[in-house]
């Protein structure tokens, strides 16, 4: 694995995405980026500037930047085709069906300015549907990097990979969840970010700074909580889950993502059908127009806040 | 390729009548297949597996080879037939055609050696030869990527974004063929949604365009020999087809797209085609 070159910064992590791509394709001219228009919002200006040989433009047409994908992939070029998320897993959802997870043509789709991170731009620009169609589809890996570790991280093991493969990135700067980050990055693996045995919270991407300043928070307050950014949604750390069901009291998840079909759904599929039976919560954003405003106004009006998250473990625990 | 493993006018001709009693064959043995298309496109399989690609058993894991991808996925008994012939597995495999648990299911996979790729869905193969084709020239390699699609899939719009993307990156190493049998489904092509002029809608794409009659040998090699049609421009063939082609009471039939034989005509139609032989 390449050494880690983003431990402690506080970018955005499409930014350290695309740092990270112009570090693999300095030596490895396989390495393709696919775009929709969406170099600037990709922020792959520079990696176009400086591998310009390694860049396709397709233009606005996301079925088009998929099936070119797979037409790439298979032959044998590391490919990351991205676009907003809300266009690319809605307007191509069958060519990732069909071209990329059924052909196993092993391409690392990005989602960009995923979930409310277009929020005033209207339920058009947002994606809260993406990880529920795509846990739907065989053959591919759904993950949502929290912060700047895990996603050079997860970039670099995208890379190495034979298999496709959903990356899901917002658009703000993002704090790291760790000074010095100590765990070891591995798809399917959660990373536990603290512990305590009151409560776990299992989050996952942009929310997951939320959770562990709620968990921060009731710390002062007496509750111990564990707090897991569970950046694989699929495949699902199932054996760091039993472990929390059945040392915590309570579960809480929290997603930028309809609370339908996404990760908190997922870890209820999962302990039901295993026998734990534990206080379980689902946060996320309701089945209902979305409210529009900044990504933080949308978190704060839905509970994806210290306050929110904090309030709805006070009272999963008084129950 | 050496010159010895190239048909010659009168054995591709035999081939395709060899390949038509196949196709029908296996449709009955399944009692599921898509008789008509599979009967049109056949000719345009039998010249390029058997004249025009550089792909065998033997070059298939090689990055070098010819890509085929077949867009019109449901014609796959005219693709099976065809691999089955060039070695890719063996001709009895195809008597599980659409069996429980077979590889060999009523759509092109991967499962079965010589698939590019798995399509089904219409309006696929298209946008991933565009990206063979661009993945040829980042690399420099010399292979060529084909693409058969029926007309009646024209209307998917996913055809035209890549229809735009191979001309903006001037994929004279891509060749797509339109199955022209004007029939589909529901009605005739033309009365469910008219995609004529065909030729004029890709000149206008940037491509530069022959129209053939798909069913004839002569015109089908003049056309492959002659890619890329234009330097700098991907090349389509519009390949007139009849739909049904060479079994008398199939021929432009509409209950022929995905009819199946029963037994009287499925004699009549192997003795049609052997008479046909002895033509030759």
């Amino acid at each position: 694995m390449a050494e880690t070159i983003n431990t402690n910064s506080y970018k955005a992590n499409l930014e350290v995405f695309s740092d990270t791509l112009q570090k693999l394709a300095a030596t490895d001219r396989n390495i393709v980026a696919v775009t929709s228009d969406s170099r600037g919002s990709g922020k792959l200006v520079p990696f176009g500037n400086k591998y310009p040989a390694q860049i396709v433009e397709v233009g606005i047409a996301e079925q088009n930047l998929v099936g070119v994908a797979a037409g790439l992939a298979s032959c044998n070029k590391k490919v990351f085709a991205v676009s907003p998320a809300c266009f690319l897993t809605a307007r191509a959802l069958e060519q990732i069906k069909n071209d990329v997870a059924y052909s196993n043509n092993p391409v690392n789709l990005v989602g960009i300015s995923a979930g409310v991170s277009y929020g005033a731009l209207g339920s058009t620009h947002h994606s809260l549907h993406d990880f529920a169609a795509l846990r739907a589809i065989n053959n591919i890996t759904i993950v949502a990097p929290a912060d700047n570790f895990e996603t050079e991280q997860a970039i670099i093991s995208a890379a190495e990979t034979n298999t496709p493969i959903y990356l899901r990135f917002g658009k703000k700067a993002m704090q790291s969840l760790e000074e010095m980050p100590s765990a070891k990055f591995e798809f399917g693996k959660g990373r536990v970010i603290r512990t305590g045995n009151d409560i776990a919270i299992i989050a996952t991407g942009e929310a997951v700074y939320p959770a562990l300043q709620a968990a921060n928070k009731l710390k002062e307050e007496g509750v111990a909580a564990t707090v897991v950014s569970m950046h694989t949604i699929k495949p699902l750390d199932t054996e760091l889950l039993a472990k929390l069901a059945t040392q915590c009291g309570a579960i809480v998840t929290v997603e930028e993502h309809s609370v339908y079909g996404g990760l908190g759904e997922a870890c209820a599929s999962y302990l039901l059908q295993h026998g734990f039976s534990k206080p379980f919560k689902i946060m996320g954003i309701p089945d209902e127009y979305t409210v529009t405003g900044s990504q933080q106004e949308i978190f704060d009006h839905y509970g994806i806040s210290e306050k929110g998250i904090s309030d709805t473990m006070i009272a999963l625990l008084s129950k | 390729m050496s010159i010895e493993f190239i048909m010659t006018i009168k054995e591709l001709k035999i081939q395709s009548i060899q390949y038509r009693k196949k196709i029908l064959q296996y449709i009955v043995g399944a009692n599921a297949g898509h008789t008509g298309g599979s009967l049109s496109c056949i000719d345009i399989l039998n010249v390029l597996y058997n004249r025009v690609m550089n792909v065998s058993p033997e070059n298939f894991g090689s990055q070098e080879r010819d890509r085929y991808i077949q867009s019109k996925g449901h014609c796959v008994e005219a693709l099976f037939v065809v691999l089955a012939s060039k070695g890719f597995f063996p001709e009895e495999d195809l008597n599980t055609l659409c069996k429980y648990k077979s590889h060999y299911i009523g759509h092109p996979t991967k499962k079965v050696h010589g698939v590019e790729q798995n399509t089904g869905a219409l309006g696929h193969g298209l946008p991933i030869a565009v990206g063979n084709a661009i993945a040829a020239k980042m690399d420099d390699k010399n292979f060529r990527v084909f693409t058969l699609l029926g007309d009646g899939e024209l209307p998917e719009g996913s055809n035209w974004e890549a229809a735009l993307s191979a001309s903006h990156y001037k994929l004279d190493n891509l060749c797509a063929i339109i199955d022209k049998n004007s029939l589909q489904i529901t009605a005739p092509t033309a009365v469910v949604m008219n995609s004529d002029p065909i030729d004029k809608k890709f000149e206008s794409f940037g491509w530069a365009v022959r129209s053939i009659n798909g069913n004839d040998m002569e015109e089908l090699i003049s056309a492959f020999e002659s890619l890329p049609f234009e330097k700098g421009k991907p090349s389509v063939i519009i390949a007139h087809t009849t739909k049904g082609k060479g079994v008398s009471y199939m021929e432009n039939q509409l209950k022929w797209h995905h009819g199946v034989p029963n037994k009287d005509e499925y004699a009549l139609a192997n003795q049609e085609l052997d008479h046909a032989l002895t033509q030759l």
